[in-house]
């Protein structure tokens, strides 16, 4: 498994979040300049998995973004802290929608 | 072996008891399921109620700041400390002040100033390397990173993996071969701060546990002072051998603890469930399951606390930590599988907190020495120290 994200991006419409699984798992939130805006997960306690995710987004997406995609995974939690740990490594930062997160609590990776 | 509980001790355990049921659980009910830390204001709360207690930094010897209580009672805490979801590898969330680098104790005063008092005072985090891809169980062989020396410096290259923490640590100790001519006595310990060039978290390794999970590290001609070797150089595996070895008392005494409260639930749970018009714990299927939790606890317990019970009192106890830590661990996993099978479809699901019980586990029959690992040293003990 790559260390970052390589599933096909979608359109966040309210149309492909309901074709979506009920299952755990991580996703991103990217714009239509190809930027990643947001990084979440479907845990244990999600209504309807990674679909209900989506499909909140889809009502008010974020930060301008337009896309979506989605890894199924049990491991939502560890994954998340890699996606995150990634993308801070890449950019310097962290997505500028996830404000949820303490920078503290951040994985210093250096994929490579 | 005497098992009664001195007036203090039952003190002690009815304020963890109490402190595990009214604080940490009710947090549970609002988190993640496979959550593993708390909002920083509620462990500064929850931290200023442990240092109320005295209990906190739990395995911080007194000398440094910590409790003075004797390992019995301190296997006695680690059984009601776990007694939730997070309980196996996140024992109250960290709010007795958390994991500590036994080895550290042990560090010359100039680095015990830089490193361990930091540490302590819970302003730093430091991660321990020892593990690596060609095998963990017997590092003295498998280890393969090297260091040279240059000058006042050390290079090292090479590659650790299952390392928890270390994505998030400010240092760690990181074993290396620095004399490929010896077995245990070519590896040292160094203290390896994580900013420093050359040193890179590779990956978060997923497995079934999502709390304190494991990382890859890789380190390209990291260079470390030698004043950074913490011990002797070629003497890595003799630092604080004594410590860690009663560390392992209250990691089995975790899983006993959370195999109390699965057998707990499973108790209960057998009397309201009915099925065919009769509760559970009336078919005699049930009653043996229930009769084996009960076994299983308290043979483990009873092992955890004979351990601790010759520790306390000065005796050898290498033996005795590793029955302790092998039974707690193997009958703790068949404990928490049974109460599973009682639960039935409720068992597997995140609204319980036994199925994550039973990933993490499964993990404690291999982490801190695998079963197998800790039968040969009761094996190599029965046998003589010549058995290889």
């Amino acid at each position: 498994m790559s260390v970052r994200m390589t599933k096909p991006w979608q359109a966040l419409t309210p149309e492909a979040a309901r074709r979506l699984s009920g299952q755990l798992g991580v996703y991103e939130l990217g714009n239509d300049a190809g930027e990643i805006v947001y990084i979440g997960f479907a845990g244990g306690r999600s209504l309807h998995g990674l679909r209900g995710e989506i499909e909140r987004w889809a009502k008010e997406p974020p930060a301008g973004a337009t896309r979506f995609r989605v890894e199924v995974n049990t491991a939502y939690r560890t994954r998340h802290h890699e996606l995150v740990g990634a993308f801070r490594h890449d950019h310097g930062r962290l997505p500028v929608a996830n404000t949820d997160i303490d920078p503290a609590r951040v994985s210093n990776l250096s994929p490579g | 072996m005497d098992l009664t509980l001195s007036d203090e001790q039952k003190m002690i355990v009815d304020m963890v008891r109490r402190f595990v049921r009214e604080q940490i659980v009710p947090l549970e009910d609002k988190l993640d399921p496979d959550a593993d830390e708390l909002p920083p204001e509620d462990l500064q709360r929850l931290s200023k109620i442990t240092q109320d207690m005295g209990l906190y930094g739990l395995d911080t010897p007194p000398e440094y700041g910590g409790p003075d209580i004797d390992l019995v009672t301190r296997a006695l805490i680690s059984f009601e400390m776990s007694q939730h979801r997070a309980g196996l590898y996140a024992p109250c969330y960290g709010a007795f002040g958390g994991a500590r680098q036994a080895q550290l104790f042990e560090a010359t005063e100039e680095q015990k100033e830089k490193y361990l008092y930091p540490m302590l005072r819970g302003e730093k985090k430091v991660f321990f390397g020892l593990s690596e891809p060609s095998g963990g169980s017997d590092p003295a062989r498998a280890i393969q990173t090297r260091a040279v020396r240059d000058g006042d410096e050390w290079v090292i290259n090479g590659s650790k993996l299952w390392i928890s923490g270390a994505d998030r640590a400010d240092y760690g100790l990181v074993f290396a071969r620095t004399d490929p001519s010896k077995g245990r006595g070519g590896v040292t310990c160094f203290i390896v701060e994580t900013n420093w060039p050359g040193f890179h978290v590779r990956r978060v390794v997923h497995t079934l546990r999502s709390s304190r999970y494991a990382t890859e590290l890789q380190f390209e001609n990291l260079r470390v002072p030698h004043a950074n070797i913490l011990g002797e150089e070629g003497g890595g595996f003799s630092i604080a051998n004594d410590r860690l070895t009663r560390q392992r008392i209250p990691y089995a005494g975790e899983c006993v603890g959370v195999a109390i409260k699965a057998h707990e639930m499973a108790v209960e749970y057998a009397k309201i469930r009915e099925t065919f018009g009769a509760p559970l714990a009336s078919r005699q299927g049930i009653q043996w399951m229930l009769v084996e939790n009960e076994i299983d606890i308290r043979t483990a317990r009873w092992l955890v606390l004979e351990a601790a019970s010759k520790a306390d009192n000065g005796e050898p106890f290498r033996t005795e930590s590793a029955f302790a830590k092998l039974v707690a661990a193997e009958a703790s996993f068949r404990v928490v599988d049974r109460s599973m099978q009682i639960h039935g479809a409720l068992g597997v699901a995140k609204d319980l907190p036994l199925e994550r019980w039973f990933r993490e586990m499964r993990i404690r029959r291999i982490g801190e020495g695998p079963s197998e690992v800790q039968k040969h040293v009761i094996a190599r003990d029965i046998l003589g120290q010549s058995l290889r």
